[in-house]
């Protein structure tokens, strides 16, 4: 764990490092706010909740979290530093998680940086501040599962751009496998696997935080989710590191 | 330097595949303290294969290799602590500082505090990188990124060096110093090194290895190796070495594929 902290902290430098971050972090809040405050109406509901904001979050993260990811082995296997930092005294799994928390903790900072409308509407009214923070967390776990995706599968190429392209079509799969269109389809071709892909939905997960139930089922089913991913990105770098 | 100490290096009939075609067929050879063993062939012979899977970073086929005892694949973490490793192209990221780098390695490396900040200053002065400091790497020249991957391979004093082509892209100074730093260090240390600079066998190394289509054709030392031919000249030693290996497993492979039909 010593070394994936170490892994992390270069990592997450890396993106302070570039425009990158700052574009990224200017382009989600002013996608965020936008979203919020125009399409999701936030004034014109007349309630004190972030019902609004959070509506859109997991769209928002879907287009941009591969972008954060895109990079993280992609940019390696291009640049050959993966044969420097895997020729190092470390194992596949820690430089996995150590990529994984710095991408984390970058998303962490992006959504930190909403702060004002948490001010906003505790001016406004009084909301429940307690599902404002599961709301947060439902987030954070969100960003986390659609990362892992993106991590892994930007393993899996040397061009960043398949790695962003990949990462949004893979999220997006995980993201309306519970929506009527992909499980009546499922229902009609194989109902084993619509039971299996209505519980694999990552927005359906977030909802419940959303509403402010933070249940022990969906914390388990991230921390599976994000674990497996996390497994498979070992497994493919393992695979194709020198290829 | 004994004798009785077993050789820091040892490559077991180590075999890569890639589908049909083999780059590395089944070599085996040994590297004591003290010997800077020149791994010579054309391009694509399997230098830079077999140093990849000495430094545990591409599996190989068949066969083994161990770094002062470990194996490089069932204790590959372990044997890596013992290596310094100059990938080829020597690789570094292009957005770090050469301070940074050195400093992320050296923490992966287990050194923190006034250990780390001496291991630095050492890999610093060696590669004499001084004035390179705090500059980004992409801003560097090529010669300054080639001595900024030779810090980052002796920033913790290993007893086995592995560098692949450490003095390509430097200039007739830098060449010269580098193989100063080398020779300064051999004594201590099992060095391997690549190369396509035969004048470099001659100023450096202690024994040569001939590769050609991933087999050893030659393992003596560099005047042994030059009295081969007549001239008494590497090059010509080199070259028909070379070449007639390359058009004899070209006709065993054409041989082979017959045969199968």
């Amino acid at each position: 764990m010593r070394v994936s902290l170490i892994v992390a902290r270069r990592e997450l430098a890396g993106y302070f490092a570039t425009p990158v971050a700052s574009v990224f972090i200017v382009i989600f809040l002013v996608l965020q706010g936008t979203l919020t405050f125009n399409i999701g109406n936030f004034f014109e509901r007349g309630q004190a909740d972030l019902g609004a904001f959070f509506a859109f979050i997991p769209w928002v993260f879907l287009l941009l979290v591969p972008a954060v990811t895109m990079r993280l082995w992609a940019e390696e296997r291009r640049l050959g530093t993966i044969e420097l930092l895997l020729s190092l005294p470390i194992r596949e799994w820690e430089a996995v998680v150590g990529k994984f928390l710095a991408a984390w903790a970058f998303c962490a900072i992006a959504l930190a940086l909403t702060f004002p409308i948490v001010i906003t509407v505790n001016l406004l009214g009084s909301p429940d501040n307690g599902v404002i923070v599961s709301g947060y967390v439902g987030a954070l776990l969100t960003a986390a599962a659609f990362l892992a995706i993106g991590a892994a599968v930007s393993a899996l190429t040397k061009n960043q751009v398949i790695a962003f392209v990949l990462g949004v079509a893979v999220c997006f799969v995980f993201a309306v496998t519970s929506y009527p269109l992909v499980t009546d389809f499922l229902s009609r071709q194989a109902p084993v696997l619509a039971a299996v892909a209505r519980r694999l939905a990552v927005i359906d997960r977030f909802d419940d935080f959303v509403r402010g139930v933070v249940s022990a089922r969906d914390l388990i089913f991230f921390v599976t989710f994000i674990g497996f991913w996390l497994f498979l990105n070992t497994m493919i770098v393992e695979a194709r590191k020198a290829d | 330097m004994s004798e009785a100490e077993p050789p820091l290096i040892e490559i077991d009939r180590l075999t890569k595949r890639f589908g049909h075609f083999t780059a590395v067929d089944d070599i085996s050879f040994e590297v004591r303290r003290g010997e800077v063993l020149g791994f010579l062939g054309p391009n694509g012979a399997g230098k830079s294969t077999t140093m990849r899977m000495l430094a545990g970073f591409m599996p190989p086929s068949a066969g083994t290799a161990r770094i002062c005892g470990h194996d490089v694949q069932a204790d590959s973490v372990a044997a890596r602590r013992m290596l310094g490793f100059l990938p080829e192209g020597a690789p570094t990221y292009p957005d770090m500082t050469v301070t940074g780098v050195l400093t992320f390695v050296a923490r992966i490396r287990g050194y923190h505090g006034r250990d780390l900040t001496a291991r630095l200053e050492d890999a610093i002065a060696l590669t004499r990188l001084e004035s390179a400091r705090l500059q980004p790497i992409e801003t560097l020249s090529k010669g300054f990124k080639r001595r900024v991957g030779l810090a980052l391979a002796l920033l913790h004093d290993p007893p086995v060096l592995v560098l692949d082509e450490p003095t390509d892209g430097l200039d007739p100074n830098q060449k010269h110093e580098a193989r100063d730093l080398i020779r300064s260090m051999a004594q201590r240390k099992a060095i391997v090194i690549s190369t396509h600079i035969l004048e470099e066998v001659d100023a450096v190394c202690t024994r040569a290895i001939i590769i050609a289509a991933g087999r050893i054709v030659a393992d003596e030392t560099p005047t042994a190796l030059c009295a081969r031919h007549e001239s008494g000249r590497l090059d010509d030693v080199f070259r028909e070495l070379t070449t007639r290996s390359a058009a004899r497993a070209a006709w065993e492979r054409s041989k082979t594929l017959e045969d199968a039909a």
